[in-house]
Formats: C-alpha cells, sequence, structure tokens
C-alpha cells in the first residue's frame, strides 16, 4: 500500500464549497527514462484519479507520464450533506488503492 | 558507466566521419530522447479532446511559474470562469506540453458537484515550452489559455 494524504475540512456548512487536497507516494516512471545500465526503465505509473462522493463521482483525473512522482491533486466540491468521500488511485501493474474520508455538515 | 564512454567514443568517432556516421548516433539514441520521437504530435492531441470544435481563447486562467528550476515537479494551477451549475459547468479540462515525449499532462472530468472550476497539481516538463489548458463546457464550447515555463533542469530524460 502506497502512503496517501488526503486534506479536507472535517465540518462544513451545507452549499459550501470545500477544497479537497490528495497526494500518494508513487514513483509515477515516465517509460522514457534510462535506468543504471542505460535501458528505458518500464513505465509505471497511475493513470486515474477518481473521487466519489457517497457513491456519485465528483472528480475525475487522468494521467499521462508528465504529472509527476507522488502525484498531488487539489480540486473542490460543494457540500450538500454528510458523507463519506472515496478517493481511488488506479495505474499499471495492477495499481488499485482506494483511501476514504468523511465530512461533517451542519 | 563504462558503457557510457564506450558510446561517447563511438559517437566522436562517428561525428568525425561524417555524415554517415550521423545515422549511427540517432540509432544510438535511446527512444524517446528526441521530440522527433513524439508518440503524437500537440495539435492531433488536441484534436482528438476536442474533436472539430472551434477553441476560443480566454475564460481559462492557466498559471505556472515562469522559471522553472526543476522540471520534475512544477507547480500548475487551472481555473476557468464559470458559475458551475446544472445548465452551465466545466464538463473537461486537458492540459496539454510541447515538448516532452507524450502530448498530453492531464485530463481533468468535473461537474456542476465541483462548485468552483479550480483544479492544482504537479507536472514535468521536459524542456522550456508552452503550457496549453483547453476547458470543454456543458454547452459543447472549448476555451483555452496558454503559458510559457523556462526549464533549466529538465525532467523526464535524466535523473
Amino acid at each position: 500500500m502506497a502512503r496517501a494524504l488526503i486534506n479536507l475540512p472535517k465540518t462544513a456548512k451545507a452549499g459550501d464549497v470545500i477544497e479537497i487536497k490528495t497526494l500518494i507516494s508513487h514513483p509515477m516512471e515516465t517509460g522514457f527514462r534510462p535506468g543504471p545500465d542505460g535501458r528505458i526503465l518500464p513505465r509505471n505509473i497511475i493513470t486515474e484519479f477518481l473521487c466519489r462522493f457517497e457513491g456519485e463521482e465528483i472528480f475525475r483525473a487522468e494521467l499521462f507520464p508528465a504529472a509527476s512522482a507522488n502525484p498531488y491533486l487539489t480540486f473542490t466540491t460543494t457540500a450538500t450533506r454528510s458523507g463519506t468521500f472515496q478517493f481511488t488511485w488506479r495505474g499499471d501493474g495492477g495499481f488499485d488503492q482506494t483511501e476514504t474520508a468523511t465530512v461533517t455538515v451542519a | 558507466m563504462k558503457s557510457d564512454h564506450g558510446a561517447g567514443a563511438i559517437s566522436r568517432r562517428h561525428l568525425l566521419a561524417g555524415a554517415a556516421g550521423s545515422a549511427v548516433l540517432v540509432t544510438l539514441r535511446p527512444a524517446g530522447a528526441a521530440p522527433a520521437n513524439r508518440t503524437e504530435t500537440t495539435e492531433s492531441a488536441i484534436r482528438r479532446f476536442a474533436g472539430d470544435a472551434e477553441i476560443r481563447s480566454g475564460r481559462v486562467s492557466l498559471d505556472l511559474p515562469p522559471l522553472v528550476e526543476n522540471g520534475n515537479t512544477v507547480p500548475l494551477t487551472v481555473s476557468v470562469e464559470s458559475p458551475m451549475t446544472e445548465a452551465d459547468h466545466v464538463r473537461r479540462i486537458g492540459v496539454f506540453n510541447e515538448k516532452n515525449p507524450q502530448p498530453n499532462v492531464v485530463t481533468l472530468h468535473l461537474g456542476p458537484r465541483a462548485g468552483r472550476a479550480h483544479v492544482a497539481t504537479r507536472i514535468r516538463l521536459a524542456d522550456t515550452q508552452r503550457i496549453t489548458a483547453i476547458a470543454e463546457m456543458s454547452d459543447g464550447t472549448y476555451w483555452s489559455a496558454s503559458a510559457d515555463a523556462i526549464v533549466t533542469l529538465a525532467a523526464c530524460l535524466e535523473g
């Protein structure tokens, strides 16, 4: 399991736009870079990031080798009700990781 | 390291030998190292994203440092002027580069629930180049913005 950091406010008022910051540790090997032996290292990147709120997709990103190592994404969403966010990263070599975070809407 | 020296010696010899040697030189370079080996042109990647629609400039703002010390991690912020309502919102934002081995940087899918069309990430830049962001609105129009970045340490090919 790669280390993932997710930062969002614990509480929000209904209708507020909240900012969600996500970071996951991943080398994002581009597939264009030679290794120590001079051969091109095989590509190993996260290709997709998905954020769902109570099962409904709210944000998705397709990543390419031009995304930095340890991909970082900040995006926003409107808080409507209390619930759980699901964050999923998928990538090369069957990489698949899901984290959750909850928000309480007053 | 030993092999590097070997390759260097061959390159010099071939350089001296002239044009015949330069063909060999090209084959010795790792795939993807030269801009000529790009997997796809920026124009065709943009067309794949936007189809034949007209792309107008405006409404999008793209923020990245004009002078980049380390191309391996360049902060990039893209925001789009949009009320982000059910009737009028940003559907997708595509970010494209000019000189990396692959033209796509990131494609973002948003919806009216986003509240604001504002996304930040970090990208790699292989060379001094122009970055373009294109937003697709819910009414099917496309808007774009570009920003130039001067890169002193390139990403992708080394370190």
